[in-house]
């Protein structure tokens, strides 16, 4: 509600000033530009990741990750002869602090572009700042879709990369007929089960079939609802928990799941928002079998992976130390933007936006992810079971790559919605019925 | 007559035949399932583990306990399948015997999944129904009972007439009914029986079954079990109802743990202490150190991890306390404004050093074995942890009731609450008993902590997500009133916990606030309201 309404303030006053601020920021680069590169001065690369507060517990190894990449990178002569210096600043998991920080690093810092975020929350309330000032986000995290922005990289999953294969695997090889929606309560959970309901009910699942149940943010007692959980998949047909609950709150839900001995061969509960980095907090012993649908695991076999994985554990100085799908998605975010920059040959945001389409890098999965018009990439469906010793093993995966879907053709308001950000059309919301840009259908 | 040695001799021939073909046609088919175990594809390995389970192969229990702990392995040169001891040596699947370890290079696991360990499961329930061990033979039958698998029929009833244990032939016959209520083969007499059986069991897999029983089954049966199922189903709804309210308990006990600190600073001294959950959190990680030394040096004593760490937690955290009291609080008393932000900041501060020292993800602290599981009584599944946990916020309450009504600082403390003149006037240290008070509140706040570790996160931010329900309950309770403490925090525990399936968790938590904040409207001081002089000042 917030959200929209800072929304609608921004497009007011966008709309009044727009030529004015696009006329100022293209005569501002373009007579900035060659007069820094003439000096060789470092490039600054913003990252915006809580350090303290309920997501420091995620974000804060993601800035770790891109400060390794910074280095690295440097370590190879920098961009266009330029050296990169990373630009960190603390949100501290504080939602509007988002927009101010990233104010901060775009019109202080005169950062290049800007690695962040994890909730989608904290993406809305940067969303207007990045467009306003006509800036680059790199946003590594799987997301309810339903968005697209032009100055805005998706390198985590869409909806169609994560939860409609996860789904189609345990339809397939589970035979699940029942399914239990659990999440936390707010946009990511209540947006993507909106599409799975739709998508199931498309798959002939009855409505007395499908049960959605939301918890507060940092649930901690989920004692009854694993009853009524077990109960509902107590009926005869086999059941299947679809679970979108975010961050801490799964802990107690997992350790609930196994007191009370639901076993993952009875009632599989496959997690889009669970992976390696929370399974280090619990003891995975009762959760063996449990699903998890990413496009990266720490336990894929590639050569990629095993070399990103020995220079993590060598920059973070412990060997012990976990890689997850947010991370892999950074990689790839900035290796692209590297290549978009060598493209484009200037660190220009107009320019670079332009360049990233059809940019090409490998992923640490043994594939090439490659960025499309709509601002999400390709990547593979990995779907894994949890194992005794905290990683998980992929059990099946998509023969080849997916391509993100931003707006889900599942969904009455967006399924005749296309995004395409290549000029001429140059549209994040075109209704193809309707034959023209902008809006809802 | 000339035509029967004929006949005869056909008949020899072939048997002869048979009897020498017999052996090598099963071996061939041995060959071919233990090859499918080594295809490294899911429903080859399923396919495998249903076929050995039927071979009677003597290695065939092992082969599948050996997938269940991922001990069996193949190798990809010539797919031969080998069982992994649990002492790491290898041995053939085949035939059992040892192979040399030079043979174990090169081996890969053989992979299962969720369809491939129900598989398993039922496998399991046909290998070890003739098991020594009873426990293992209970488990059996109820794996039967579960896979539904029909052709076992003749092995259950086998098994029962040698069955001497009086629980695993309940069990037996369970699984018996299970297979033969929906049976139209069987004879009336004997499904209604089995009916019967059901019914009395009561579970949720007997509705199921009793359920099930297909529309063109004779009338008296369908009648018989539509009688049982509703049986069954009110049966359950009894149940259903206990459980929550053990579920609205255990949560409301939860609630008590980490207020019951905050009733002494805020109830009895009226320090609005925003920083009390950082002192579980403390409690918490006291817990996590603890276990970590004993993981290190004296892994025989992880048991009794929560022993230690409770006096340890008491100490950390009623010292920190106390420090915080010295050096904060104590020039802020009758400013109350000014207490809430500086305590506050004191909250922050805490959470970002156990950021800064133990990392901002979760930690993981460990269940001792007495606390992992559940426990079945009378059809309602009990989980220990909770359990143990309701057993200590008694034993907790009781202990401060202890503490204030009959030691000597209990005596002091109470006299300096009452008349801070008076008591100082008779010779009582009163900000030394202010300190030691603030002290004993953040004290029992570790203390929860420790309990807390066992089924929350954690994590940095633990104390948070516990000190608005902290105020509710005190404040609901009545301020100054341990009893009334006690009454608030297992009754909003209970209402929350019926609330939670009709209306949700997100829901009912509202309809609890917005129950409170009427109920502070009509009475302002609460459920047990303080009277009297003490009441006014």
């Amino acid at each position: 509600m917030r959200d929209t309404l800072k929304w609608g303030v921004y497009m007011q006053f966008s709309r009044r000033r727009f030529l004015g601020t696009t006329a100022a920021v293209a005569a501002g680069v373009t007579l900035a530009a060659p007069s820094i590169r003439a000096q060789g001065a470092p490039v600054k690369v913003g990252i915006l990741h809580s350090l303290s507060g309920t997501m420091a517990i995620s974000e804060t190894t993601l800035k770790d990750v891109m400060l390794m990449l910074i280095e690295e990178q440097n370590k190879k002569g920098g961009i266009l002869g330029r050296k990169l210096e990373a630009a960190v600043v603390d949100p501290a998991s504080n939602w509007p602090l988002f927009a101010e920080k990233a104010r901060e690093l775009i019109t202080a810092q005169k950062c290049a572009a800007t690695f962040g975020c994890w909730t989608s929350v904290s993406r809305k309330s940067v969303l207007p700042v990045f467009e306003e000032l006509n800036s680059i986000l790199f946003y590594p995290v799987q997301y309810e879709g339903e968005e697209s922005s032009k100055n805005v990289f998706y390198t985590g999953a869409a909806p169609n990369q994560q939860a409609i294969p996860a789904v189609d695997y345990l339809m397939e090889s589970e035979k699940v007929q029942r399914w239990v929606l659990a999440g936390t309560d707010y946009v990511y959970p209540r947006t993507t089960n909106r599409i799975l309901e739709a998508y199931l009910k498309l798959k002939g699942v009855k409505q007395e079939d499908i049960l959605i149940n939301y918890t507060p943010f940092g649930h901690s007692d989920w004692q009854t609802i694993v009853r009524q959980i077990k109960a509902f998949g107590g009926a005869g047909k086999k059941t299947a928990v679809v679970s979108t609950i975010n961050g801490d709150a799964n802990v107690p839900f997992y350790k609930e799941l196994g007191n009370q001995g639901v076993a993952a061969k009875d009632i599989p509960v496959v997690a889009f928002s669970v992976g390696e980095e929370e399974l280090a907090g619990i003891d995975t012993k009762p959760l063996v079998g449990h699903l998890a649908a990413w496009n990266y695991f720490m336990s894929v076999d590639a050569p990629e992976n095993k070399d990103f994985i020995k220079k993590w554990q060598a920059f973070i100085k412990n060997p012990k130390r976990v890689t997850n799908d947010p991370m892999e998605a950074h990689v790839i975010g900035f290796n692209m933007w590297v290549k978009a920059v060598e493209k484009a040959g200037t660190f220009d945001s107009e320019a670079v936006i332009d360049a990233m389409i059809g940019v090409a890098v490998p992923n640490l999965t043994g594939g090439i992810s490659t960025m499309m018009p709509n601002h999400h990439i390709t990547k593979p469906v990995l779907i894994g079971e949890i194992q005794a010793d905290g990683q998980i093993n992929t059990v099946w995966q998509t023969s080849g790559l997916v391509v993100g879907d931003e707006w889900s053709d599942y969904l009455e308001g967006s399924k005749d919605l296309i995004s395409d950000w290549r000029k001429p059309l140059s549209c994040g919301n075109f209704n193809v019925k309707a034959g023209k840009c902008g809006g809802k259908a | 007559m000339n035509r029967l040695p004929n006949f005869l001799a056909a008949i020899a021939l072939v048997l002869a035949a048979f009897l020498c073909a017999a052996p090598s046609a099963r071996a061939q088919t041995l060959d071919e399932t233990l090859a499918r175990f080594a295809t490294d594809r899911f429903p080859d390995t399923a396919r495998a583990v249903e076929e050995i389970a039927r071979s009677g192969h003597p290695m065939a229990l092992e082969i599948v306990e050996a997938l269940t702990d991922g001990r069996l392995a193949w190798r990809p040169s010539d797919r031969r399948l080998y069982v992994i001891g649990a002492d790491g040596a290898t041995r053939a699947a085949e035939t059992g015997k040892a192979e040399p370890d030079s043979e174990a290079a090169g081996l890969r696991r053989v992979r299962v999944n969720n369809p491939v360990r129900q598989t398993i499961a039922a496998a399991l329930g046909v290998l070890r129904l003739n098991s020594a061990d009873p426990g293992q033979r209970r488990v059996a039958a109820e794996a039967i009972m579960q896979s539904r698998d029909a052709t076992q029929a003749p092995a259950l009833e086998a098994a029962l007439g040698r069955e001497r244990d009086a629980r695993v032939a309940t069990a037996i016959t369970l699984a018996l009914a299970a297979l033969r209520v929906v049976d139209p083969a069987q004879p009336e007499s004997v499904r209604l029986a089995a009916i019967d059986a059901l019914a009395e069991r009561g579970s949720r897999d007997a509705l199921v079954l009793l359920r099930s029983i297909p529309a063109d089954a004779p009338a008296a049966i369908r009648a018989r079990a539509e009688r049982a199922a509703a049986g069954v189903e009110r049966h359950l709804a009894i149940l259903g109802g206990i459980q929550n309210l053990f579920f609205g308990l255990s949560l409301g006990s939860v609630l008590l743990l980490a207020a019951i600190g905050l009733a002494i600073t805020f109830g009895v001294m009226g320090i609005i202490n925003m920083a009390h959950g950082e002192m579980v959190m403390l409690g918490a990680y006291t817990t996590f150190v603890v276990q970590e030394v004993l993981r290190a040096h004296a892994p025989s004593l992880f048991d009794w991890s929560l022993l230690f760490a409770l006096p340890l937690a008491f100490l950390v955290s009623g010292s920190v306390g106390i420090a915080i009291e010295r050096t904060i609080i104590r020039y802020l008393y009758g400013r109350p404004l000014e207490t809430l932000l500086a305590t506050w900041g004191v909250s922050l501060a805490l959470q970002q050093a156990v950021r800064t020292i133990f990392g901002s993800s979760n930690r993981e602290v460990g269940n001792p074995a007495f606390m992992t599981g559940s426990f079945d009584l009378f059809g309602i599944a009990l989980t220990w942890s909770r359990l143990w946990i309701v057993v200590f916020t008694i034993a907790v309450f009781a202990f401060l009731l202890f503490v204030i009504r009959y030691t000597d600082f209990g005596l002091r403390m109470r006299a300096v609450v009452q008349n801070r003149a008076m008591a100082g006037s008779v010779g009582i240290r009163t900000n030394w008993i202010d300190a030691f008070t603030f002290g004993l509140g953040s004290g029992i706040a570790g203390i929860a902590g420790v309990a807390l570790s066992q089924i929350d996160n954690v994590s940095p931010n633990l104390g948070q997500g516990y000190i608005i329900d902290s105020f509710m309950v005190v404040v609901f309770g009545g301020v100054g009133s341990l009893w009334g403490t006690l009454v608030a925090a297992l009754s909003l525990g209970v209402a929350n916990k019926l609330l939670e399936p009709v209306a949700g968790a997100v829901l009912g938590k509202i309809a609890i606030l917005v129950f409170i904040i009427l109920f502070i409207q009509k009475r302002p001081r609460g459920l047990f309201a303080q009277k009297g002089r003490t009441a006014e000042s």
